[in-house]
């Protein structure tokens, strides 16, 4: 039986030294899937994979080096793809199949990756439980009666049920880190701009960005040095880093590690509360200083988010217009209702409600008292966190403020939903780099995560600590 | 409309163009800027056809177009320029995306003015700002069918908005004022500036107010103008059909009008009684750009504008109105400025052949032309020099359009040089009289025309290639 789930690394070896192929991995990687498609991780196979594992086989073999050769993976179903649908788990891009791919989709099939299957989301990620996707709900691998979290939940549950070695998400508010947390595997978002949006369905410009789910922090560098690096499509994209974002686990001896006092307090689930001042004691204990630091304009990011966004979101949604792609009403008999009709169907209550919100803040009158002010305090955290990065290597936290809830308790209360997104949504609005690695579990066997948080473009240093912790909590699961 | 009631009152004009640029590329893409012999829809990308995933990426040349357009139109940049971009959002088939990329508050060109001659004086119409944005697509609606056609091949492409202050007060003015952004664009060089071709698109705003009254009346828009006839006509047309609405008591409506050529008449398109709501916010897809003033001036060196042709043209002795036949070829007036530069003592003689009303040298002025401004001061030298008639100046000239050769040597070769030589021309003038006793005798008697009579045998005489001058003057001097 080959297993999938190894270290990247060990894989590429085997698959370069000849003990293992693509298609072996590919093969076991669809298998998988088939035995856990209940759990509703996925939403369409590529039908081409094993051919394409074979065209790997095949360049392996003729002597190509390649950094992911023959490893199988998931890729959230934002991500536009030529081979299959690309719906954004929503019914308006039902029945789109993408003409074009974006540059870390064919980055990541020029290093020998193989897309083994499309991942179920929130539609247009568009929430943080995957309940939201029109597909029907994704479930915990650690309890499928939970959330897996979301919006890359299919993505985070497909990496934990070893449906593939790892996944590749979109993080706009804690989308990658989030359903990491909750589903027990690594989640890096990495700074804004370090890797291309082209090719992937816009949710906001301004915070979306392109990320790893994986088993470890090795593994999350490893296919990071793939996906990262600018592109001359994507006009915010920033230089990488010279050095290969595949570091190995630095020391965690003299660290500098604000804990974000913000993070720790009302409606931090007390139990996460507990095991993660354990954690930080653990770090103390190997030599990292640690000390509380309070950013106060934290607690006013959730309110700036969800009216930047939802502001962005109004306008990127503007192109499902029914006209040129994707769902287009058979009922309409003329051009408003094509425009009304398909949207209406189309779109669901989440979609709907961020473009009402979104269209709110934008009008005359309404713009400098919601949408100016919240840049303004988008301006300030931005502010707070470069003052605390002058005095710290890194920030922590916890990814969520409560482990995976069960499906359906919350999906009645929108602002329930978004009040999960408290501790990840900074990060985005600030555009730093954050990894969300396991460190436990709460209410019984349900994974959660520790969040750190490194300077814009410090992904490396931000990589080595998240491996020396990773180390240091060793098996999550018992903790 | 009686003049009276006309004279009570004040018409203000505003006018905003959009100017296509004249790029390789789109705005946001590398498909071809230039559709016009292009299939419908044939011109587009996943970008310019708003495809999920897809983003913008700034056209450098079209940013380095509109600064030089920007120095053309008088904005002085400042130390460094904030120019960013925002979305226009709003629903309609020929926009892709459902917003249009455009500039809000941070435009790439700011205040400045445009300055032209009008009836002997100057006018100056100042400028709001001009901005850069991308085009939408074009929409048609086939008669008789239930459906509309999107030809996206022009989305994306790349405008500059320019807005003028609603200093205009006549027709004339308007017209003027368009007519010289024709010439600045072209001399600027940024636009094929071709009409037909929509490369040049004007929305005329006008209203009307008593005389003296502080607050403007409410304005109209006629929208897509692109002839400077239509945009006069316009200006007549919505004047009349204004001051007669508040004559009668009525009020006039904020709307938006089309120009229909055929009645001369507006019409109305849309209300805009509701303000519109486009929901500007800065475009997250591209970063704001700072331009130092020194990159912006590195793109607006000009040889000349139509400002310093007319004041050199005005130098050398040439009518303003004139002046304007030259001014509204670029092409032509390049040709003039370099001969002009060359050897100024010919430039009358080169604008004659170049622009004059006789010799219409310019309508024959293709690209291909090897008319270069050292041959026309070659030829204006000769016939300064009395070597050659205007009539065989001409010639020559059209002969070395085609052909670029020595000019001396060619006009030797076709015998077009002219008889000069006073003493071979008075024996000529001589025998001419001789044979022509009766012609003399009744010029002597008073009859002028005989003069002409023996200036034509004359003429004949030498074939043709008599120095015309120097035979009036033999004759004169031998006719007593």
């Amino acid at each position: 039986m080959i297993n999938i789930t190894r270290p990247i690394a060990e894989l590429v070896a085997d698959v370069k030294a000849g003990k293992l192929t693509a298609a072996d991995l590919v093969q076991a990687s669809l298998a998988r899937i088939a035995e856990t498609e209940d759990y509703h991780a996925v939403l369409e196979l590529n039908p081409a994979a094993l051919e394409q594992a074979k065209a790997v086989d095949a360049r392996v073999k003729a002597g190509e080096d390649l950094p992911l050769a023959g490893i199988p993976f998931i890729a959230k179903d934002n991500y536009l793809t030529t081979g299959t649908h690309t719906t954004a788990a929503s019914n308006i891009l039902r029945p789109f199949r993408s003409p074009y791919e974006g540059p870390v989709i064919r980055r990541l099939k020029a290093a020998g990756a193989i897309m083994v299957a499309k991942a179920n989301l929130d539609a247009f990620a568009h929430g943080g439980s995957t309940e939201n996707s029109d597909f029907g709900p994704t479930k915990n691998p650690h309890d499928p009666t939970r959330i897996p979290g979301g919006s890359s939940g299919g993505s985070a549950a497909a990496v934990a049920l070893g449906q593939a070695t790892f996944a590749v998400g979109t993080d706009t508010g804690g989308s990658i880190r989030q359903p990491a947390a909750m589903c027990g595997v690594v989640g890096l978002k990495p700074t804004y701009g370090l890797v291309p949006r082209t090719g992937v369905v816009a949710m906001a410009s301004s915070n979306d960005v392109l990320g790893p789910l994986t088993r470890s922090v090795a593994d999350a560098g490893l296919v990071l040095d793939v996906m990262a690096g600018p592109d001359p499509t994507d006009a915010t994209t920033i230089p990488r880093d010279k050095g290969s974002y595949a570091v190995k686990a630095g020391s965690l001896k003299g660290l500098n590690i604000g804990l974000i006092k913000e993070y720790l307090g009302q409606g931090l689930d007390p139990e996460i509360k507990a095991k993660l001042l354990a954690t930080v004691a653990r770090l103390k204990a190997a030599g990292a200083e640690v000390h509380e630091i309070s950013l106060p304009a934290t607690e006013l990011a959730l309110a700036a988010y969800y009216i930047l966004v939802p502001a962005e979101v109004s306008s990127n949604l503007a192109r499902y217009d029914g006209v040129r792609f994707g769902h287009s009403s058979p009922k309409a008999t003329n051009l408003e209702e094509t425009y009304r009709l398909s949207r209406e169907e189309g779109f669901g209550p989440e979609a709907k409600r961020r473009i009402m919100i979104g269209t709110y803040v934008l009008s005359s009158g309404y713009y400098d008292a919601y949408y100016k002010r919240a840049q303004k305090v988008r301006t300030q955290l931005i502010g707070q966190f470069n003052e605390a990065f002058k005095k710290y290597d890194l920030l922590l936290g916890p990814t969520s403020p409560n482990p995976a809830f069960p499906l359906g308790s919350k999906s009645g209360d929108p602002l329930a939903l978004y009040l999960e997104d408290v501790m990840t949504v900074a990060v985005n609005l600030v555009g730093i780099p954050a990894v969300s690695i396991p460190f436990g579990t709460a209410s019984g066997n349900l994974p959660v995560g520790l969040q750190l948080m490194a300077p814009q473009r410090a992904e490396r240093r931000l990589l080595e600590a998240a491996a020396a912790a990773e180390d240091l909590i060793g098996d999550w699961s018992a903790r | 409309m009686k003049p009276e009631i006309r004279d009570k009152y004040e018409v203000v004009i505003g006018i905003e163009c959009h100017v296509q640029l004249a790029t390789k590329s789109k705005l946001f893409c590398s498909c071809d800027n230039d559709s016009r012999e292009a299939e419908p829809n044939t011109n587009v990308c996943e970008v310019c056809f708003g495809m999920p995933g897809t983003l913008p990426v700034l056209n450098k040349r079209a940013v380095e177009l509109a600064m030089r357009l920007g120095k053309a139109l008088n904005y002085e940049y400042p130390e460094k320029l904030h120019t960013k971009f925002d979305r226009k959002n709003y629903f309609y088939p020929d926009s892709p995306k459902g917003y249009q990329i455009t500039q809000f508050d941070e435009p790439i060109v700011g205040e400045g003015f445009v300055e032209f001659p009008l009836e002997g004086r100057t006018v100056r119409i100042g400028i709001t700002r001009a901005h850069l944005e991308g085009d939408a697509g074009k929409l048609t609606h086939p008669e008789g069918k239930d459906y509309s056609l999107v030809d996206l091949n022009r989305a994306e492409t790349p405008l500059v908005e320019i807005v003028s202050e609603p200093d205009m007060r006549t027709p004339a003015e308007a017209k003027g004022y368009a007519q010289e952004l024709y010439n600045l664009v072209r001399y600027a060089g940024v636009s094929q500036a071709n009409l037909y071709y929509g490369n040049m698109r004007f929305d005329v705003n006008v209203s009307v107010r008593l005389k003296g009254a502080k607050e403007l009346g409410t304005r109209t828009e006629t929208k897509n103008l692109n002839s400077f006839k239509a945009i006069e006509r316009t200006v007549e047309y919505e004047t009349r059909r204004q001051i007669v609405l508040v004559e009668h008591g009525d009020r006039v409506r904020q709307e938006t009008r089309g120009w229909n050529d055929a009645k001369q008449q507006t019409y109305p398109m849309r209300s805009k009684e509701d303000a519109d709501e486009y929901r500007y916010f800065p475009e997250p897809d591209l970063p704001p750009l700072v331009i130092p003033r020194a990159m912006a001036a590195a793109q607006g060196h000009f040889d000349f504008l139509p400002a310093d042709l007319r004041v050199l043209l005005a130098k050398v002795g040439i009518s303003p109105r004139d002046a304007e036949v030259l001014v509204g070829e670029p092409e032509l007036a390049r040709v003039w400025y370099e001969a002009h530069k060359l050897e100024p003592k010919h430039a009358r003689f080169v604008f004659t052949w170049l622009a004059g009303p006789e010799i219409k040298l310019r309508e024959d002025h293709g690209p291909e032309s090897q008319l270069t401004p050292r041959i026309l001061n070659q030829v204006a030298a000769m016939a300064a020099a009395g070597q050659l008639s205007s009539t065989n100046a001409k010639e020559l000239l059209g002969l070395l359009r085609a052909h670029a050769a020595d000019p001396s040597k060619l006009a030797s070769e076709r015998g077009l040089m002219q008889e000069s030589n006073e003493g071979e021309l008075a024996k000529i003038v001589e025998q001419v009289m001789a044979d022509h006793p009766q012609a003399v005798a009744d010029y002597r008697a008073g009859n002028q025309r005989a003069f002409g009579a023996l200036v034509g045998a004359s003429m004949k005489a030498t074939k043709g290639k008599g120095n015309p001058p120097l035979i009036n003057q033999l004759l004169k001097d031998r006719l007593g």
